[in-house]
């Protein structure tokens, strides 16, 4: 030993301690910085101006991003109807129905999913899902339902592997005391075990949320951009992430503030459902 | 009327399984359609020359450098402080309302979006700190988006470390630290390898982080103040504007397949894990 | 004969949350010699060892009151150094924990720690430490394979080797046959009678004719106290209180 452990020792405990105070640090300096330039145009603009106001036009002092927001829950809500049914019925076949050898091969697999880079599922919306809507559906293509589709796949590995094992955390013996009471298999999932697994799901649909509303690079791909609420899931649509992507490289002045007043929008909602889906996890265990 | 639930039973098992492999099918066929689309256009040419004409001709080599330098850095940064959160949250401290607090910024940093990195670290190291759109600015906000990854499998690694090898360590008179570096560390490294390939991989598909900190300089970045960029913002801006499909599929399978292989091998890295002590 | 007294324990009282797991216990340890405490479960003597080597240390709410001095030097205040006193003080665990590393490794864990570089001196650390356990003769041709390749009995005398790697001068043992076949039990019986020339040794064991086999002096723990501590040969013979009776004839335990 060069010099004394108990020096050493204590040396050491405090550089660990730094360390993990680091992550506070971080997010504290996200918050501040974000904060520290969004909030001053609330002030300048008025609240009500910015969140409730329709128009954006930020080099004319127009700072309205309600349409963004309604459409940014639009994508959220319409991955949510696309990805959460097959996310769940995934999650179910994997616990209850899959082999052994299966499941192996299948978990890493979905799970992989989450590895594409959203620009290439924001590529491969524009090349095939893009012109499939415009020629069989409607519309120019770039629109709330291609968004929705495509988002949809990329939240289902969050919903899949939150709802795995929150299924997965349900005690054999519900399972066990359902089937011996003669219940079909489906029925004792059904009636049962999603009953018992209900928070664990739920917090997995609001954390697939939470990555929908926040995905940026996939959406201004395909969502068309456009600067009004959507009134039809084949209308273009701007949401607040897109709306931070497009600009933010060229903006100065109020133009710059007013793109960070939307990342303070959108870190509000986030840490929301942040907050809701631990919750729900943490009462699960 | 009511159905028989045998029947049902039987209807739901078919489409769950269908459901199942339609859910596998979308992976498979995204990966194949990057295969073959990209397949005719990547050769060792594209790979390791220069582009030109903003990327319309020639290959992506400042792309792949500039993608494997931010990533190498980042993960330098990131690992030291992410494995050493994660000891002192597990083997230097009890269950605290302190480390309640760490543990909710570590969760507050995981669900930060990755445009809303992007916006930090633009504001905070581009412009508060002159760091312009640089190397340097990328790796800093890498390195906290991909702290968060880190210190959880690493926590989880350490955890499933069986206690009493730390006991026998101890009663061998070793101190805390030495336990920690000679036997907790040792057993811990594949989970925590896993992390850090996890972290790799998504830091070499990340975009909204990278081009408002890194920038989107054709060029090979040469010093950390330099701008540059990675593969995911290059076939980001052949795709969007329209430059060249050729080369955007081209691009598109060298960060498909290396973000695959990279994952791939944190899976395994995984499973040696468990089995380790199973 | 006068004997010098290792370990001096005084008025010794452990509480555990709110249980008392030793009510105010007083026992000398003498020099080399082999010292068997035995008891039912329950009976404080592994909390008892724990204070010895201060690897009670690692349990949550403990609260320890009284006296244990090592040579005269009490281990109980906060100046002295933990790392120092498990040095001094080896432990043999019930269940053989190899560290998942070579046989080699296993045994030169310690010394490492001390500083020792040298790969001489390690090699002959190595072989020394594993004679004396008995076990060298079994493991000489393959040193460099995982620990977690050998047998039960060979795992525990390897942990018993990989003790006396940092020549402690003393040794607790916290029931270290009762997993094992008789064969090994009796090599590490052997191996103990001939280490406490150098060693004192303390084994913790509900085992009592291992106790009266192999042990020197022996005490008897009941719910925390302890009922009677003396020669291991009188305790077995004439023991005073009648709880000893009982226990060394089976009636209960």
């Amino acid at each position: 030993m060069t010099n004394n452990p108990i020096r050493k020792e204590r040396f050491v405990k405090w550089v660990l301690v730094v360390f993990a105070l680091s992550s506070l640090l971080f997010l504290f300096l996200i918050f501040m910085f974000i904060f520290f330039e969004g909030l001053p145009l609330f002030h300048k603009v008025g609240l009500k101006n910015i969140i409730l106001g329709f128009k954006w036009a930020p080099t004319k002092g127009f700072f309205g991003i309600f349409p963004m927001i309604v459409s940014s829950f639009l994508v959220t809500f319409g991955a949510l109807v696309i990805g959460a049914p097959m996310g769940l019925s995934c999650a179910i076949y994997l616990s209850e129905y899959s082999g052994k050898k299966m499941k192996m091969f299948l978990k890493p697999a979905l799970e992989l999913l989450a590895g594409i880079p959203s620009v290439v599922y924001g590529f491969l919306g524009v090349v095939y899902i893009v012109p499939i809507v415009r020629d069989h559906i409607g519309g120019s293509g770039f629109s709330l339902l291609a968004t929705s589709i495509i988002l949809g796949i990329m939240i289902l590995p969050t919903i899949i592997s939150i709802s795995f094992d929150s299924i997965m955390s349900v005690p054999k013996t519900y399972r066990e005391g359902s089937l011996a009471m003669g219940a079909t298999k489906w029925q004792t999932i059904y009636k049962v075990i999603l009953p018992a697994a209900r928070s664990g799901i739920l917090a997995s649909f609001i954390l697939g949320m939470g990555r929908a509303i926040g995905e940026t690079m996939a959406v201004i791909m395909i969502a068309g951009n456009a600067l009004k609420i959507p009134s039809s899931i084949l209308d273009p649509l701007r949401t607040l992430t897109g709306n931070i992507a497009l600009e933010l490289a060229y903006a100065t002045g109020d133009h710059r503030l007013g793109l960070f007043s939307t990342g303070v929008v959108l870190l509000v909602i986030i840490m929301i459902l942040n907050y809701i889906a631990n919750f729900g996890i943490k009462r699960r265990t | 009327m009511r159905i028989n639930p045998r029947f049902t039973n039987k209807l739901v098992h078919i489409g769950l399984n269908l459901q199942a492999f339609f859910t596998v099918g979308i992976l498979v066929i995204i990966v194949a359609i990057i295969c073959f689309k990209g397949f005719p256009y990547v050769n060792f040419e594209f790979i390791f020359a220069y582009p030109q004409d903003m990327g319309r001709i020639g290959g992506i080599f400042p792309s792949i450098a500039g993608t494997i330098f931010l990533v190498l850095l980042s993960i330098l940064l990131a690992t030291p402080l992410g494995v050493g959160t994660a000891i002192f949250l597990t083997e230097y401290t009890k269950e605290s309302v302190f480390t309640k607090i760490i543990r909710f910024g570590v969760e507050s940093l995981a669900g930060i979006p990755s445009i809303l990195y992007g916006l930090f670290g633009f504001i905070f190291f581009v412009i508060k700190l002159k760091m312009g759109w640089s190397l340097l600015a990328g790796v800093l906000t890498i390195t906290i988006m991909i702290l968060p990854t880190i210190i959880r499998t690493s926590e989880e690694a350490i955890k499933a470390v069986p206690r009493n090898l730390r006991i026998v360590s101890y009663s061998l008179s070793a101190t805390k630290w030495e336990t920690v570096t000679k036997v907790v560390l040792p057993s811990a490294i594949p989970g925590i390898l896993t992390g850090i390939m996890l972290s790799v991989g998504r830091a070499v598909g990340e975009t909204a982080a990278v081009i408002f900190t890194m920038g989107s300089s054709l060029r090979l970045p040469t010093s950390l103040f330099d701008s540059g960029r990675t593969m995911a913002v290059h076939f980001y801006i052949l795709a969007r504007e329209g430059i060249s499909m050729e080369k955007a599929y081209g691009t598109a399978l060298v960060l498909v397949v290396s973000i695959l292989l990279i994952n791939i091998l944190a899976y395994y890295l995984m499973n040696k894990a468990i089995s380790r002590y199973s | 004969m006068i004997m010098d007294i290792k370990i001096a324990i005084r008025r010794l009282r452990v509480t555990f949350s709110k249980n008392e797991i030793l009510k105010g216990v007083t026992v000398d340890v003498y020099k080399n010699t082999i010292t068997g405490f035995m008891g039912p479960s329950g009976s404080g003597k592994s909390s008892l060892i724990s204070i010895i080597n201060r690897m009670i240390d690692f349990e949550d709410n403990v609260r320890i009151e009284g006296e244990v001095r090592i040579d005269g030097q009490s281990i109980l205040d906060g100046g002295h150094d933990n790392v120092e006193l498990r040095r001094r003080v080896g432990t043999v665990f019930a269940v053989p924990i190899p560290l998942p590393r070579s046989i080699y490794e296993n045994i030169a864990y310690g010394p490492r720690l001390k500083g020792i570089g040298d790969r001489a001196t390690l090699h002959y650390i190595v072989e020394d430490s594993l004679k004396k356990a008995f076990l060298w003769d079994e493991v000489k041709d393959r040193l460099g394979i995982s620990a977690l390749k050998l047998s039960g009995g060979q795992q525990q005398r390897l942990c018993l080797a990989r003790t006396l790697a940092l020549k402690p001068e003393i040794i607790l043992l916290d029931e270290p046959c009762s997993g094992l076949d008789p064969i090994s039990t009796a090599k590490i019986e052997d191996a103990l009678s001939e280490l406490k020339k150098d060693i004192t040794i303390i084994l913790v064991s509900n085992n009592t004719k291992q106790i009266a086999r192999i042990t020197d002096f022996a005490a008897f723990f009941y719910l925390g106290e302890l009922i009677e501590y003396d020669a291991t040969e009188k305790l077995f013979t004439t023991p005073s209180m009648k709880k000893t009776e009982d226990y060394i004839q089976g009636k209960f335990g």
